[in-house]
């Protein structure tokens, strides 16, 4: 059941590189990141390739298959035709270190930009109570595995290095909408979402949602909701009235402006 | 970088990491100076490490890959933790009871109480931090049924609990500006021998960055390690290719033991097919949540495999096993909760007595049992799992699973109450550590384990390096040398091996000799083979250069790999019975006396290979040894 396919590879560092082919066996039942070791034991043992728990958990493995976003432990080559070529490139996005692995920095800097959850005091019996209902909307977003395809689809950051600075990209966004919506959290993150993480520029393409390995609604559930929410804090007359004249609506109740 | 004080971040470096991208400095070394090294950044590191940062020390964390990656990810089922939100009977004293009779009785005691009285508040804590844990119908955190547990006991977030964990700390630790040093992997504890009393103390670890294979002197009186388990020696295992056993080894080679290292707990529910996933681990939910397992000719062969030990608190027959699911106070457990080493056996035999499924596994069935929807919501990793790369729609059809190695119960010999090892200022914690949980693994003790040791341990590491005051101990420019050149090392030899392929063979022995079911001859053959191995590796050879090389990383993760399979090797040789996940086929009952004693490994004095010798487990307090009577 084996054959040999037809796989190009690009190999380089940050002061350029190159797709070269490495035409390896496979078999039955493989992944593109099995073809990858494959060539790392028999031919490239310094090919640099991420990778941890090869079953889409951990979001190690991230790169582009034919141009696609993709994790390689979850593309099956059984999707492709056996003479079809395969091209493994490095994610266009991020700066690249090596090979198949990318500089992810900037995703680890925006996440320090946001402030985490901040509970308000336990029950008087030491527990919290939520309902079910209430915590699967985060838990959707929590579903996240961080491997960052959404950053790299993403063509506010993709083809327009410069907007990195002012844009934190639909993985935070999903991070936004996840604690905006947490029943118990006391902080209200508008402000911040629209100003400092540049939610205003996403144009809701749904890219990001269509690449999500975990198929979380990312532009539906988490951007638009979170786009409306920021609206209605800005331009609903109401709710600027009553700011003004000291109520509060019921959309920030509880929470303080970080 | 707001660490050092002996060097700041240079131009084109990392703003976070320090990490330089060049890879031309060769010979270049960076140094940090910190109280509180930690290594790893699993659910141990991450939160041995928040604990020492909120106790004042100025904290790192190492780690070999991105943060968030480490295989914490990969825990399915839950934290086992007596909140009794579901069953008001739980408290400490069973989940104490349970660990115990899990462990068949090897367990450090005190260990599996501290574990069982502390784990509540640890999970409470995890929520405070921003955890969404699954709800009861009250709102509580909800808690599932897993093997062993005599209650309903597992906080969890459908079958992804370790990813809530390890997000949840993650972000924790990020919140609290805890520098991290990722991709940067530890190959050297140093130690003073001039401090303290006895053979030296912590003064440091060295390191290199995996992106630029630049090194790194660490200045830092306590190194926690917490970097997980050996199971990258097997061949069929769940575990990635981060868990070679590094701290294991560098505890060994700093002049701590380890205890327990027979004990291998091999998974019942790996997958089997397609072979490139064969391994991957299948959710002990799966059963807890009232899947069942059958052999070929449809049989839930599980009853037949009740042993004595576990008869009295174990269903018999088919409606009793079913009853219990909805009322646990008429009905025994179903033998499918067994713990886990008993169950792996019995999957085993049946495999090996010619019941076996196509590919080699057993039937592991849900759809006839539970609903579409019911599956879903509950497992629903398991069903994208199986879904995208086997082609099987669990809601509909059984999987096809069998025995996979998955977690080490031995480890670092550590006091119970500060995980202090045998040398000042070395601690370990987690996996990498050794007692808690005697010979088998309860599932959902592990998580509950790297949450209550972590905190632990990263107060007594901080407290010691507070103790310490203005006298640090040093750093011995002749051992950065040393551990510098034994680095570089597989750069200097010409027409050697590649070390994928002694690492393969390696993995293809232990699985082969040492696995599952072992016997004495195969055990010698296996510690000749490893013999063989260590010659092999000493004249391994890596291609290119050290930015990001793979073939590098693994020719010295090598090393640690061969040590510790060395050490499983040589204490499954020596102790001729069975007992949890040691399973002698020529010793094939417990045998009392050997329930007595634990086996300690040390690095032997020429540092080539392991001595062994018995040690007397500590003794169980009467008001505890009550719970058994």
């Amino acid at each position: 059941m084996s054959y040999t396919l037809k796989l190009r590879i690009w190999r380089g560092d940050k002061e350029g590189g190159e797709v070269k082919d490495f035409p390896v066996e496979v078999s039955e039942g493989e992944v593109v990141l099995d073809a990858i070791h494959r060539v790392q034991a028999t031919q490239a043992g310094d090919l640099a390739v991420r990778w941890n728990c090869k079953a889409g958990k951990c979001g190690s493995c991230s790169a582009e298959v034919n141009g696609r976003p993709r994790l390689m432990c979850m593309c099956r080559l059984s999707d492709f035709e056996e003479d079809e070529t395969i091209t493994v490139t490095p994610m266009r996005a991020f700066p690249v270190i090596r090979d198949l692995v990318t500089d992810v920095l900037f995703n680890y800097e925006k996440a320090k930009e946001l402030p985490s959850a901040q509970l308000g005091p336990r029950d008087a019996d030491g527990k919290r109570r939520m309902a079910q209902i209430d915590v699967e909307r985060g838990q959707e977003f929590r579903k996240c595995i961080e491997c960052f395809l959404c950053q790299d689809v993403c063509h506010v950051v993709r083809d327009h290095e410069d907007n990195k600075e002012a844009f934190a990209g639909p993985r935070f966004f999903l991070r936004y909408a996840e604690l905006d919506m947490h029943p118990l959290d006391t902080h209200d993150r508008r402000e911040l979402a629209q100003g400092a993480a540049g939610l205003g520029m996403c144009n809701i393409t749904k890219c990001c949602t269509e690449v999500c390995p975990e198929g979380i609604k990312i532009t539906d559930n988490a951007i638009i909701p979170m786009k409306e929410r920021v609206v209605d804090r800005k331009y609903d007359p109401l709710v600027w009235l009553g700011n003004k004249i000291g109520l509060r609506n019921k959309d920030d109740a509880g929470r303080t402006e970080v | 970088m707001t660490s050092t004080e002996t060097s700041g971040p240079a131009e084109g470096r990392h703003p976070m990491t320090g990490n330089a991208l060049s890879g031309d400095a060769r010979g270049g070394m960076e140094r940090h100076s910190y109280d509180v090294v930690v290594v790893g950044a699993g659910g141990a590191g991450l939160r041995a490490a928040i604990a020492a940062h909120d106790a004042g020390a100025r904290t790192a964390i190492v780690c070999k890959s991105l943060l968030g990656k480490a295989h914490t990810v990969m825990a399915e089922g839950g934290i086992a933790a007596a909140m009794g939100n579901r069953w008001p009977e739980d408290n400490w004293e069973v989940h104490f009871r349970d660990t115990m009779r899990g462990g068949k009785m090897l367990n450090n005691w005190r260990m599996a109480q501290l574990h069982a009285q502390e784990a509540p508040e640890r999970v409470q804590e995890l929520e405070d931090w921003g955890a969404l844990f699954d709800r009861t119908d009250d709102g509580l955190i909800s808690q599932r049924d897993f093997g062993g547990h005599k209650y309903a006991r597992l906080a969890h977030v459908g079958d992804r609990t370790g990813l809530e964990m390890i997000r949840t700390l993650q972000q924790r630790a990020v919140a609290l500006g805890i520098d991290v040093f990722m991709e940067c992997t530890v190959t050297d504890v140093f130690k003073d021998p001039s401090a303290g009393a006895g053979p030296g103390v912590v003064a440091g670890a060295f390191a290199y960055w995996r992106e630029s294979g630049r090194f790194i002197v660490f200045d830092a009186p306590s190194v926690i390690l917490a970097t997980g388990g050996i199971g990258k020696s097997f061949k069929v295992t769940s575990n990635s290719w981060e868990y070679t056993g590094d701290g294991h080894a560098l505890a060994m080679r700093a002049g701590a033991s380890l205890i327990n290292m027979e004990f291998v707990q091999f998974h019942p529910t790996g997958m089997v097919w397609p072979p490139s996933v064969k391994g991957l681990l299948v959710t002990e939910s799966v059963r807890g949540d009232g899947g069942i397992l059958k052999n070929s000719e449809g049989e839930r062969f599980m009853f037949d495999y009740i042993p004595e030990f576990f008869k009295a608190e174990t269903a018999d027959t088919v409606e009793e096993a079913d009853a219990w699911y909805d009322d646990k106070k008429n009905n025994r457990r179903p033998p499918e909760l067994l713990p886990r080493d008993e169950v792996a056996r019995a999957i085993n035999s049946e495999i090996k007595a010619g019941r076996g499924t196509p590919h080699g596994g057993i039937y592991l069935d849900i759809a006839s049992r539970r609903t579409p929807e019911f599956i879903r919501k509950r497992l629903p990793s398991m069903y994208h799992q199986f879904k995208e790369l086997a082609d099987v729609d669990i809601t509909a059809e059984a999987m096809e699973i069998g025995p996979t190695c998955h977690y080490v119960m031995g480890g670092v010999e550590v006091d119970a109450d500060t995980q202090e090892s045998a040398v000042t200022g070395l601690y370990a914690v987690g996996e990498c550590s050794g007692g808690m949980h005697g010979s088998n693994r309860l599932g959902g003790n592990s998580l509950g384990d790297l949450l209550v040791f972590g905190k632990r341990a990263g107060e007594h590491a901080s407290s010691y390096a507070a103790s310490l005051g203005g006298t640090r101990p040093q750093v011995d420019e002749a051992h950065v040398k040393a551990a510098q050149k034994s680095a570089l090392a597989p750069f200097e030899v010409e027409g050697g091996e590649n070390p994928y392929t002694i690492q393969s063979d390696l993995q293809q022995s232990m699985n082969d000799l040492v696995g599952i079911i072992r016997t004495r001859t195969e055990l010698e053959e296996s510690l000749a083979e490893i013999e063989a191995f260590k010659v092999r590796a000493s004249t391994m050879v890596v291609e290119g250069h050290r930015q990001y090389n793979p073939g590098w990383h693994l020719a010295l993760d090598l090393r640690n790999m061969l040590i510790v399979s060395e050490c499983i090797a040589k204490a499954a040789l020596a102790r001729e019975e069975s007992r949890g996940g040691h399973t002698r086929d020529d010793f094939p009952g417990p045998d009392a006396e050997w329930g007595t004693k634990n086996l300690v490994v040390n690095l032997n004095a020429e540092g080539t290979g392991v001595d062994l010798h018995e040690k007397a487990l500590p003794e169980m307090p009467d008001e505890l040894k009550g719970y058994f009577a």
